[in-house]
């Protein structure tokens, strides 16, 4: 573990994997709630924390660096289902690369249990991670101009979930009815870092 | 009338409504978006008799029109330029009464780039997140200005401004960004590095509330690819493949995978809103010792 100044009001701490990044950023969270850490935002992502808002960064470096990180809390509450019409225009491609039947690809998918590792990109948008890393896929050679929203997709390690209409250059293997982004909502978006997730199969349209 | 609402007559290039925007959200992907020359949007909002945390309007180059409903006290401020009330010239960072159905029209900037202008009350557009802001990146709170767009208006609070008239500084006609090393300055070339706060560059005209972009040498790299994504801070200066440096402003994504090379002091953030496309840009190193 490594940690970066990024000017003076912020620190980004490194890790090996979405996996360290996300129990430190449990770590860091238990101790914002404790109020041992005052910091504006907490941004996990694929392989660092950022912590920003945070004054006189180095001073934190030794004490956050040292921090151990700690699995999520046990949560009660199930994962978060969301309904996928599994008729993505990518479905075959990625059945391609994976070397199985298109079947066998909603198999796979909607028997893993993802996690959110991190949002960006949009408002709700989500880095989720389960899969294997012999599942990885590259992205489409040629981004889309538009991907409808609710559209469930893969790129590298991770799938997401297009909360609203954007361009795109993620393999879209389904789509989902549910709302991942509304402002008028409490919560605004459905899926937050840390937040379980399971693709359920539903016949469309 | 007493309907409190203003109605655009005339949008200008880009307006939106802005205030301290929304932050405390990036691990949403929620960008902090909040007005570009926050110390520009706060005069003006106290100007107005307002609080700091009212929500104001901010303008491009060529300002906008606006008629309100009822008499209302409002103050232009940032970039400077013509204000007139009902046809007839009016203060430009002062307090200025325009009388119900009299149309206020903020003229084209004489410098800079952005004009605020801030209504008694505050603009009440229904906040998202906390925030009246628009964020142009992710599309949260209002739209821009449209003609015939209605701006409801809030109760006026707290007692009306003691000062007539504010100093406010110019626009500079050189933009001295001071700068700390970034987390990702070993990504680049020592040259490179030194290029960053050696070589000139100019603001370019694809700038813009996300980012301001640059024209100038072509940073390079001791090694290729991207990062995975990473959170970006307000100020990073961000060099994708093209090589030429862009500083993060407001509507910034909150994460992303181009190496950050150098992060500016936030106190110069201000003077990057206000430099139009051509103005000369130069990166100065501090806190490498």
């Amino acid at each position: 573990m490594r940690a970066l100044p990024v000017g003076q009001e912020a620190l980004l701490i490194e890790v090996d994997s979405a996996e360290e990044a996300g129990a430190l950023h449990t770590a860091l969270l238990r101790r914002r709630a404790e109020g041992t850490l005052t910091v504006r935002e907490i941004v996990p992502a694929a392989r660092t924390v950022l912590l920003d808002g945070l004054p006189d960064p180095a001073r934190w470096i030794p004490e956050l660096t040292a921090l151990e990180g700690e699995p999520p809390a046990p949560s009660t509450c199930s994962p978060v289902e969301l309904p996928v019409r599994y008729d993505g225009p990518d479905l075959a491609a990625v059945a391609a690369h994976w070397g199985v039947s298109e079947r066998e690809v909603v198999r796979i998918h909607a028997g893993t249990e993802f996690t959110v590792a991190f949002c960006g990109f949009a408002p709700g948008f989500g880095y989720l991670t389960g899969l294997p890393a012999r599942y990885d896929v590259p992205r489409r050679a040629t981004p889309r101009t538009a991907v409808p929203p609710g559209a469930v997709a893969l790129a590298g390690p991770y799938t997401g979930v297009y909360p609203r209409t954007s361009p795109g250059g993620w393999q879209l293997i389904g789509a989902t009815d549910a709302v991942l982004w509304d402002h008028t909502r409490d919560p605004a978006a459905l899926l937050s870092p840390g937040t379980r997730v399971r693709f359920v199969p539903v016949e469309g349209p | 009338m007493t309907d409190r609402a203003l109605v655009v007559v005339r949008p200008g290039m880009l307006t939106t409504v802005q205030d301290l925007g929304r932050p405390g959200y990036a691990h949403l992907g929620v960008p902090r978006s909040g007005a570009l020359d926050p110390p520009a949007a706060a005069l003006v909002n106290r100007l107005a008799g307002n609080g700091p945390d009212a929500a104001v309007l901010e303008t491009t180059l060529d300002g906008c029109a606006l008629r309100p409903r009822s008499t209302v006290t409002v103050a232009v401020g940032g970039a400077p330029c013509p204000v007139t009330v009902g046809g007839r010239p009016a203060a430009w960072g002062a307090p200025v009464v325009v009388p119900a159905g009299e149309l206020l029209e903020v003229g084209a900037v004489s410098a800079g780039v952005r004009g605020y202008v801030a209504v008694r009350g505050g603009i009440a557009v229904e906040p998202v997140l906390g925030s009246r802001a628009t964020d142009l990146l992710s599309g949260l709170g209002p739209a821009p200005l449209a003609e015939g767009t209605v701006l409801p208006l809030g109760r006026p609070a707290g007692a009306p401004a003691r000062v007539d008239t504010a100093p406010q500084p110019g626009p500079p006609a050189e933009l001295v960004l001071r700068v700390a090393p970034g987390p990702r300055a070993d990504w680049f070339t020592a040259r490179g590095r030194d290029d960053l706060t050696a070589r000139a560059y100019r603001v370019s005209p694809a700038s813009n509330r996300i980012g301001l972009r640059t024209e100038g040498p072509a940073l390079e790299r001791a090694r290729e690819g991207e990062l995975p994504s990473e959170g970006m801070v307000l100020g990073a200066v961000q060099v994708p493949p093209d090589g030429r440096p862009v500083v993060f402003l407001a509507d910034h994504p909150t994460t992303g995978g181009y190496p950050v090379i150098a992060v500016v002091h936030p106190p110069d953030l201000p003077a990057a809103a206000q430099a139009p496309p051509g103005t000369p840009v130069r990166f100065v190193p501090v806190g490498r010792h």
